[in-house]
């Protein structure tokens, strides 16, 4: 689910329901089989390759590309998770409170960080990402994983790697974790 | 939450909510860059009436590593000198739109009065003898730091209670957090009546020192020797200053705590204050995380504000 759905389900208010599942655990699992392999094919190998996942969602989906990396490559790269709440552009105008606290284990001067999150949609979680990122050193390159790119971008960021390319509409809400993907809305509770 | 005017206004759950904040704080505080641009274009001011140099240069701190803008402001060197009245002296910061203004007064009670008369939020750093509840919530997050948690402990504040804002706002945010309070003090440092208070008290500290996680010493105010609250300075350090022989009676975790600035030789003896287990200057550096929770919580946060759920079926998720 985007930051911004997420934050209208528990505890703030409303409850996703599903309408169709688009993909299934194997499914997911292959997909991130096949980014694993993308990374490492467009990174010549993994040398100073360092996975930072996104709270909430993206923090599973990095740990899992993490695992599929070293299966495939032999090592893994180091894994961080970062929350943006405070880099956001819309504090003030929602709800804004970090779920986690971030954690980026080496100094990020001179790697490439591969950020990672479960679905892409206006691209604001990233672009706060990438102003957050910055605060941990200057690294030679930022690329961008993830489960699912919704579309409906309002900034001019595109991914790298891609887990499933689903077109919906604005108001469609979509749920990504290891053990699927799933479109649907979120209602609000009575 | 708008304002934060003393630990007495909070829930257990609220100060929960501001300790788990002032994590993700700590976190930005090691930062190569320690800085968020959280609170971008808004503006917070100090109105301190009384001398300070932690609370106010913490504050300053964690507005800036906020983004916030600061507007300095000497209360020595103002028009308050010229006789400008309290109320007019806050409704001409208000003017030039302020987004916070941190209040430190000698009269209790100040803080919520200014409340009334600006748009912005108010945040107590200390009024007279009632309340300095981010000291209280440093201390609180000082003592997890050290002890994992504040409720179940048993913890000792030992001085001048009466006059202490210090105690006020820990003895509500130590018991609102599950944790007993025994106030320790000579009866005429008491307050009269502790009605209402959640503690017990005590004026034996030899006869509490066995079994306390956390022993908080008070600053025994020089100013007051005047009043002959006690007999003499060497008295008071004598019956219930912490001395090499009484922290060792201590438990082997227990932590001794102190909100600055310290008489070294009454209170607290010289080596007492640098042991490992006087954890003095961690309370100084949690300090600027905790005040930027508050900051945060108060202008950024949106706690409060109406969540997208709450809208009408049918609008979009924009």
């Amino acid at each position: 689910m985007a930051e911004r759905e997420r934050r209208s389900t528990p505890p703030f208010g409303g409850v996703f329901h599903a309408r169709t599942q688009v993909l299934d655990a194997d499914d997911v699992r292959r997909a991130v089989w096949r980014m694993a392999h993308e990374i490492i094919e467009h990174n010549h190998g993994l040398d100073e390759v360092v996975l930072i996942g996104l709270q909430t969602g993206g923090v599973m989906f990095a740990e899992a590309l993490g695992e599929a990396l070293e299966k495939i490559d032999g090592t893994r790269p180091p894994l961080g998770s970062l929350d943006v709440a405070f880099h956001r552009d819309d504090i003030g105008l929602r709800p804004v409170l970090p779920t986690a606290v971030t954690d980026i284990p080496v100094d990020l001067t001179g790697q490439v960080v591969v950020l990672v999150d479960d679905v892409l949609f206006t691209g604001r979680t990233i672009r706060a990402a990438l102003d957050a990122v910055h605060t941990y050193g200057r690294p030679r390159a930022i690329q961008l994983a993830v489960m699912v790119d919704r579309g409906h971008r309002e900034l001019p960021i595109r991914p790298d790697y891609i887990g499933k390319n689903l077109p919906t509409r604005r108001d469609e809400v979509v749920n990504a974790t290891l053990e699927s993907v799933e479109l649907g809305e979120v209602v609000k509770e009575r | 939450m708008k304002h934060l005017l003393g630990i007495e206004d909070l829930d257990g759950d609220d100060i929960e909510h501001l300790l788990t904040l002032t994590d993700s704080f700590v976190e930005v505080g090691k930062r190569r860059m320690p800085k968020v641009p959280a609170l971008q274009g808004r503006t917070v001011t100090w109105l301190f009436y009384e001398d300070s140099t932690r609370t106010r240069l913490s504050f300053e701190q964690a507005a800036k590593r906020l983004s916030a803008d600061t507007l300095s402001f000497s209360v020595s060197a103002s028009s308050v000198k010229k006789g400008e009245s309290l109320r007019d002296t806050v409704e001409t910061i208000e003017a030039m739109g302020v987004d916070a203004i941190v209040v430190r007064h000698g009269s209790a009670g100040v803080p919520r009065q200014i409340t009334q008369w600006v748009s912005g939020s108010v945040i107590n750093a200390g009024d007279g003898w009632h309340e300095h509840p981010t000291q209280a919530l440093l201390d609180c997050f000082t003592i997890r730091e050290h002890l994992g948690g504040v409720g179940g402990l048993r913890i000792a504040i030992v001085g001048d209670v009466k006059h202490s804002r210090v105690a006020r706002s820990d003895a509500w945010a130590f018991t609102k957090l599950g944790a007993q309070v025994t106030l320790v003090a000579p009866p005429t440092l008491l307050p009269p009546s502790l009605d209402g208070w959640p503690v017990r008290a005590s004026h034996d500290l030899d006869a509490v020192l066995g079994d306390v996680d956390v022993v908080y010493l008070l600053r025994m105010q020089r100013e007051r020797m005047t009043e002959a609250l006690v007999p003499s300075l060497r008295e008071y350090t004598a019956c219930y200053g912490l001395t090499r022989r009484r922290v060792d009676r201590l438990g082997d975790k227990a932590i001794v705590m102190h909100p600055g600035p310290m008489n070294r030789g009454v209170e607290i003896a010289a080596d007492v204050a640098d042991l490992p287990r006087s954890v003095v200057v961690d309370q100084v550096r949690n300090g600027v995380a905790v005040r930027m929770a508050v900051l945060f919580d108060l202008l950024g946060s949106g706690r409060g504000l109406v969540t997208v759920a709450d809208q009408p079926q049918g609008s979009t998720l924009t």
